[in-house]
């Protein structure tokens, strides 16, 4: 390594010290219960979003000297390393690339599928925090490369299936959301997990209009959040996410409708009560909790029997949905003696 | 009101150039699907590119008679008929790439797709009040059918409406482009008004069919 960017580094060191040295001592881990930022700390933390950036880069910069594990790992480029392949991938080819991250469904950066990947440039994903809270042993504004530092990211290649009838195959990199709740310590009283997207029309222009009410707010059964196939996403195709996928974290629940998975999130609670979520607001008889894929219940004014396949030649027939989005296997055991049709 | 004297030829050189224009869609759809160019969704796109098409000939068609009251020439109904007739040949591709595609021509995927879909029951209704309007498009039809043609082509605005109706009914959340429609449409409706007026009046010998 050049001379010049260690000295650079402890430039950055000594300075950031100097200034900042009350933020390092609040820094929220997971690790210690110390560390974890009071909640009242909470609408500070927005305010010092560019502070807590410097505290990133100067942490990094400790870290490399100390020869230590860096973050920057994750974040040198566009390209994802360090993460191992998982046994609950299909063997399913994934769509092609350019077809992920241009045919997107984001309302946050307009309704038309073109709309976020032309907009979404406009979001800052770095740094980025996400707020735990609710009936949890460890809430906390926490930054998201500290969570990321505990978790064992792996690449899932899962099947997506949209509520409007066509469907994907994506290779996703993130890590298990049951890991993450575990770590959290979620209480007795917790029932369901809420997970809330960023709001800020100026980064997400679409949401200057009331097409759905914001911020988005989405949720899962306990039950359904721990279950191993449920994701936390922060990349595909071995890269870092795409603004327009969600950057730079987002839920994947392979076997519900695309709705489910929340892009961009900045908040999860745990909570007693079924959270209230945008789409169900928006159309109760249309856009159920569950959302499970299922081809034998209708949406009110579409079949979900057949899927469109994304980027597939133009003669392709459509493909037969499957219960669960085919994976039956490892979640119909959720929901077992429960009316699909009436808990759609 | 002045009566523009042209030829059967002076007209046939005026309408070539107006219908290639109204093939100009087709010929850009078509040149997307060869070459590959429709998209992520290319049967969804296909689908919105002949509907929107379908719709925008249809309020074309209905623009006519207005822009004749008011330009007090006959020359945009001399245009009707033709737009009248693209906008059967969109509805028609539409509805194909509907049988061949969407439903890859197989009656059990229609069996369990139509009833799941109310959108498609008043696009398929549509389509089939259109049909005897295409079918009696012509000079000699008119001549036959008399007074019962402009009864039968009354239609037309259940057909647009039905249109409109079908577009609203698939859309998921954002209604901007179904209203825009919409709000053409009704501006249509509004110039006919006394014509909607003088047709629902009761009147108990008339005839059910124009009402």
């Amino acid at each position: 390594m050049a001379f010049e960017s260690i000295c650079d580094m402890m430039r950055s060191l000594v300075h950031s010290q100097s200034k900042g040295s009350d933020m390092l001592i609040k820094k929220p881990s997971l690790l210690t219960e110390n560390d974890v930022t009071p909640q009242t700390d909470f609408e500070n933390s927005r305010a010092t979003i560019s502070a807590s950036r410097r505290r990133f880069l100067a942490q990094s910069s400790m870290a490399l000297l100390a020869g230590g594990l860096a973050p920057t790992s994750l974040w040198a480029g566009n390209k994802i390393e360090g993460y191992t392949k998982s046994p609950f991938s299909t063997t399913e080819k994934p769509t092609p690339y350019e077809y992920v991250t241009t045919y997107n469904n984001f309302y946050e950066f307009g309704t038309g599928k073109s709309d976020p990947v032309v907009t979404s440039h406009l979001l800052k994903t770095k740094p980025w925090s996400v707020t735990i809270e609710g009936e949890v042993g460890k809430p906390g504004v926490y930054d998201l490369e500290d969570i990321l530092k505990r978790q064992q990211l792996e690449e899932r290649i899962y099947r997506l299936r949209c509520v409007e009838a066509w469907s994907m195959v994506v290779p996703w990199i993130g890590f298990s959301l049951a890991d993450l709740i575990k770590q959290i310590e979620p209480t007795s009283k917790a029932k369901y997990v809420e997970f809330t997207t960023l709001y800020d029309p100026e980064q997400m222009p679409g949401q200057k209009r009331q097409s759905l009410k914001w911020p988005y707010v989405e949720g899962l059964r306990m039950d359904e959040a721990m279950n191993p196939l449920t994701l936390m996403a922060t990349g595909l195709y071995g890269e870092e996410m795409p603004n327009q996928n969600g950057a730079p974290l987002r839920l994947i629940v392979p076997w519900k409708y695309g709705f489910k998975s929340i892009k961009s999130i900045v908040k999860i609670r745990l909570t007693e009560h079924m959270p209230k979520t945008s789409w169900n607001i928006a159309g109760p008889d249309e856009y159920g909790f569950y959302a499970n894929v299922n081809p034998k219940v209708a949406h009110p004014r579409w079949s979900q029997s057949r899927e469109r396949i994304i980027g597939a030649p133009l003669f392709t027939p459509k493909r037969d949905t499957e219960l669960f989005n085919g994976y039956g296997e490892q979640v119909a055991s959720l929901y077992k003696g429960m009316s699909l049709n009436r808990h759609f | 009101m002045a009566r523009v004297k042209l030829s059967k030829l002076q007209w046939g050189l005026i309408k070539t150039p107006v219908s290639l224009i109204c093939l100009l869609p087709f010929a850009f759809i078509t040149w997307d699907a060869v070459n590959n160019l429709l998209g992520a969704d290319p049967i969804q796109t296909l689908h919105f590119r002949t509907g929107d098409w379908t719709l925008r000939f249809l309020l074309i068609t209905l623009t006519m008679s207005p822009l004749q009251k008011g330009l007090k020439s006959p020359i945009p109904i001399r245009f009707r008929r033709m737009f009248g007739l693209f906008t059967y040949f969109y509805a028609s591709l539409h509805l194909l790439v509907w049988l061949v595609l969407d439903q890859s021509l197989s009656i059990d995927n229609m069996i369990n797709d139509v009833p799941e879909s109310p959108y498609i029951i008043l696009g398929l209704t549509a389509y089939c009040l259109l049909t005897p309007l295409a079918l009696t498009s012509t000079a000699g039809m008119m001549r036959r059918l008399g007074n019962r043609w402009t009864v039968l082509h009354r239609l037309i605005y259940l057909i647009a409406i039905l249109g409109v109706t079908h577009f609203f009914w698939l859309t998921k959340l954002d209604y901007q482009e179904p209203l825009i429609y919409a709000f053409v449409l009704v501006i249509l409706f509004i110039f006919r008004w006394p014509m909607f007026k003088k047709l629902l009046a009761p009147k108990p010998t008339n005839n059910r069919v124009s009402s």
